[in-house]
């Protein structure tokens, strides 16, 4: 699949501030059907986090990134790894690899835990459109405090029409209810699992919790995945479709690398004869 | 919808956040993609619209759309579309309100001190 790479790795080495970077190792993946499977290896890599893109280099001086994961539709989390420190980027679809990092002590753990936890763009988008909302409520009742007292109707009831005829708005009304463990509890009943602390509306406590928890799909699909090709609507969900084309994107890394190895074992072999 | 680039091609295009996805238009896997970050999107002559980045300004990426009004949409549509324009919005809001308010919006939902949600300070 073709990228353009040439403005990615722009990108990826530009001023542009990046949201976390730092030194990680990664677990090598090999392929199970390998003779000899030496068991697990990792490479210490320079990562990049830069809005929902986690870039990573050879050297932290390198020119251009070896490989880029889109942070959609993923989970982060802990993982039981022989190695300490280890947590795992996984995604919903199940036929895209999973990405096993190793962190160099508990506070690089969590400190990257957390900022890739939030790096998707939908959880952005959520917060954005949260405060856009937030915004429009703020304004409708300073403009109404400066009105006279009388409200007419069409002043309210028409910002919630707004709500509904705007397409670009989640079908969600009303504010979220208490959020624990990370979740909005839409009016619908449908879960949108997001990165963000947990919030208490009656002024209780707030804790964080641990990590965020597996992200649900809107449609509340039994199977917990849906397969390709159904209907329109289900590819409005956060997941589907779009994790094929980004777990796609991870393939192209990978196989990048995958043939340039197999080219210098080859070479290799040739050398020793 | 389809693009176009030197030679005319029909492909069916996707915007998936801050990527625009093309396909054949029978099949299921996409056949490119473009990272919409540090681009440009321009209208150009009717029904047209071009994408360029920022390190290669010259190249473009034209697209032909079917009517004027889907272009303008288009437009509309991949100028918001990239990761930095989001979160130069949320900077936006969140200063708004915090100006109206004399609070941060973010504090609820405890994120504020979020390097990634900062307001212009440069960050790292």
């Amino acid at each position: 699949m073709k990228l353009n790479e040439r403005s990615v790795a722009h990108y990826a080495t530009s001023d542009s501030p990046a949201d976390h970077a730092g030194f990680l190792r990664k677990r090598v993946e090999r392929h199970h059907h390998h003779a000899h499977h030496h068991g697990t290896s990792y490479q210490r890599r320079w990562f990049v986090l830069k809005g929902n893109l986690l870039f990573y280099f050879e050297e932290r001086e390198s020119r251009e990134p070896l490989g880029l994961v889109v942070l959609e539709g993923c989970t982060v989390e802990l993982c039981e790894a022989a190695e300490e420190f280890a947590f795992a980027i996984r995604f919903d679809d199940a036929g895209a690899r999973a990405y096993v990092l190793v962190a160099d002590g508990q506070a690089a753990m969590e400190a990257w835990v957390k900022a890739l936890s939030r790096a998707s763009f939908d959880y952005m988008r959520l917060v954005v459109r949260e405060l856009e909302k937030q915004l429009e409520e703020v304004c409708k009742s300073l403009a109404a405090c400066r009105k006279s007292p009388q409200r007419s109707s069409s002043s309210s009831s028409s910002g919630r029409k707004r709500h509904l005829s705007n397409p670009a708005l989640q079908p969600l009304q009303e504010k979220p209810t208490t959020l624990e463990n990370g979740y909005f509890t839409w009016s619908s009943g449908d879960c949108v699992a997001i990165g963000a602390t947990c919030i208490d509306h009656d002024g209780g406590e707030t804790k964080p919790p641990p990590l965020p928890p597996r992200r649900r799909l809107a449609t509340g699909s039994p199977t917990g995945f849906p397969a390709p090709g159904l209907s329109p609507a289900l590819l409005e969900s956060p997941v589907s479709l779009e994790t094929i084309c980004f777990s796609k994107l991870h393939n192209w890394y990978g196989q990048e690398i995958a043939v340039l190895r197999r080219e210098w074992q080859e070479r290799q072999k040739r050398g020793h004869p | 919808l389809p693009p176009v680039p030197a030679v005319l091609k029909k492909r069916l295009v996707k915007l998936v956040v801050n990527f625009l996805f093309y396909f054949r238009t029978d099949e299921a896997e996409p056949i490119g993609a473009l990272l919409l970050e540090h681009c440009k999107i321009t209208k150009e002559e009717e029904n047209v619209f071009s994408i360029s980045f920022i390190e290669e300004p010259e190249r473009k990426y034209c697209f032909e759309c079917a009517t004027e009004e889907q272009c303008q949409e288009w437009v509309e549509a991949l100028r918001r579309a990239s990761y930095e324009f989001l979160r130069r919005s949320l900077i936006f809001y969140r200063n708004e309100i915090q100006k109206m308010t004399g609070k941060d919006p973010l504090e609820q939902y405890g994120i504020s001190e979020e390097a990634r949600f900062q307001l212009g300070a440069p960050r790292q």
